[in-house]
């Protein structure tokens, strides 16, 4: 067994970015399932690993840690000499973080609200809520029209090179280009070069493959 | 701090804050700067003109909301960047509030912090901004929305509870931002109708109480009156 184990399903977002970062990094891990169709995710022993019942978990040796970002920014930390460089350092360290940042309050709230009315709820079954999607899909183009204003002086969105503060969106990313949200993203050409260059990266590719098997 | 020389004479170039005393998010930055014993200075925003949706603000922060932090040429906003930024930047003076040097440590900053970011945040605000901000648009505090908020905020705490049974602060037995971040919400929060959400857990309480009487912080509360005359 790897040393490394992530707890969850490759439905989940969460759990997609840091399988995608432990790919980026060429690290083997085990992905054990957690069904949370009966609620294991609600239940010990999971909630000793994430104690707000969510996955992923993650495992490497004794050191157990839950919330996908703080999980992939240890990961790029201890493991920063293998595969690709996910952070930098100083002044440059500084604009990723602010763009991390980014990622988690001003687009993710409002991508995920999207991919789960859009792509999750068709998918259990689930009536989709209309009025929720017109006023995320109209949030989601304010966020993209920066973001494009971002991309067109750098790019990548932390800096010239490829890191967690583009890896971050890849699992929402990948749900909104399968659904009607695609046409936020089709008038903004230089947000939809970015999309479809680490759509491309091997280490994604390598998650979709796992994600068609599961 | 960059240094510059003017008419021979060499001046510290202090950091400039954009933003305002009662802000959260400038005061999240605030209470870090404080705690670091960094000088800085506060450029007043005019949030009520609109300041901070247009230009030249725009290009300092195109989401058009502060806090934004100037230090020479770099400009970043998005406050749990710079207090990141400012934690790294000035590790061997003040509060070590990042621990770089221990793996476990460092890494248990990382995790709390996502937490307040992800679990604790978007409850909390709401109800901020129900009881605080719709009353200076003359409009009442949707008590739907707060309920509806008040009940997921009492089930974060109960992690906490829990939490703060195991290690005294979040992150394990130090104070780190990871508590720090919280402070701003926390503060507003214990001044609304609902406080008994925090005062009837044992753990939380001892612990609000513990950070909230910190030196920085209480530099910093002194500005935060949100509402009040």
């Amino acid at each position: 067994m790897a040393v490394i184990k992530v707890h969850g399903i490759p439905l989940s977002t969460a759990a997609a970015r840091v399988i995608a970062c432990l790919n980026e990094k060429g690290l083997e891990f085990d992905l054990i399932p957690v069904d949370m169709g009966s609620g294991e995710h609600k239940k010990e022993p999971f909630l000793s690993l994430s104690p707000f019942g969510q996955v992923p978990a993650f495992e490497d040796g004794d050191l157990k840690l839950f919330e996908s970002r703080a999980i992939t920014k240890y990961i790029a930390q201890e493991y920063g000499d293998k595969g690709t460089p996910l952070l930098a350092s100083g002044k440059e360290m500084a604009i990723v973080s602010v763009w991390m940042e980014v990622e988690a309050h001003q687009y993710d709230p409002v991508a995920m609200k999207l991919a789960w009315e859009l792509a999750l709820k068709p998918h259990f079954g689930m009536q989709v809520d209309d009025a929720v999607v017109a006023e995320n899909e109209e949030k989601l183009g304010k966020v993209l029209d920066i973001y494009e204003a971002r991309l067109s002086v750098s790019k990548y969105l932390g800096g010239d090179v490829f890191t967690l503060a583009d890896l971050h969106h890849l699992p929402t990313l990948s749900y909104l280009m399968n659904t009607q949200a695609k046409k936020l993203f089709e008038p903004r050409p230089k947000v939809s070069a970015w999309v479809a260059d680490i759509f491309s990266r091997p280490a994604w590719r390598k998650f979709l493959e796992l994600r068609e098997q599961k | 701090m960059a240094e510059e020389t003017l008419a021979g004479q060499v001046l510290k170039q202090v950091l400039k804050l954009h933003g305002l005393p009662m802000s959260s998010c400038t005061t999240r930055v605030m209470i870090c700067l404080h705690e670091k014993g960094v000088e800085f200075e506060l450029v007043p925003v005019d949030l009520f003109t609109g300041q901070h949706k247009q230009p030249p603000f725009l290009d300092k922060n195109p989401f058009g909301q502060i806090p934004v932090l100037e230090d020479g040429d770099l400009t970043i906003f998005e406050s749990r960047a710079i207090t990141q930024y400012i934690s790294e930047k000035y590790k061997d003076q003040g509060t070590d509030l990042v621990h770089p040097g221990s793996l476990e440590q460092c890494t248990m900053v990382k995790v709390w912090s996502e937490v307040e970011s992800h679990q604790f945040n978007p409850v909390i605000s709401p109800i901020i901004y129900q009881f605080f901000v719709e009353p200076l648009q003359g409009k009442s505090p949707d008590q739907a929305i707060v309920d509806e908020n008040l009940e997921k905020l009492r089930m974060v705490l109960d992690v906490y509870e829990e939490r703060l049974g195991k290690t005294k602060y979040l992150a394990g037995d130090f104070f780190s931002l990871a508590d720090l971040h919280h402070m701003p919400f926390l503060f507003y929060f214990m001044k609304t109708p609902w406080s008994s959400v925090v005062d009837e857990r044992a753990k939380v309480k001892a612990w609000w109480e513990d950070i909230s009487s910190r030196d920085a912080f209480k530099k910093v509360a002194e500005g935060m009156k949100f509402g009040e005359n």
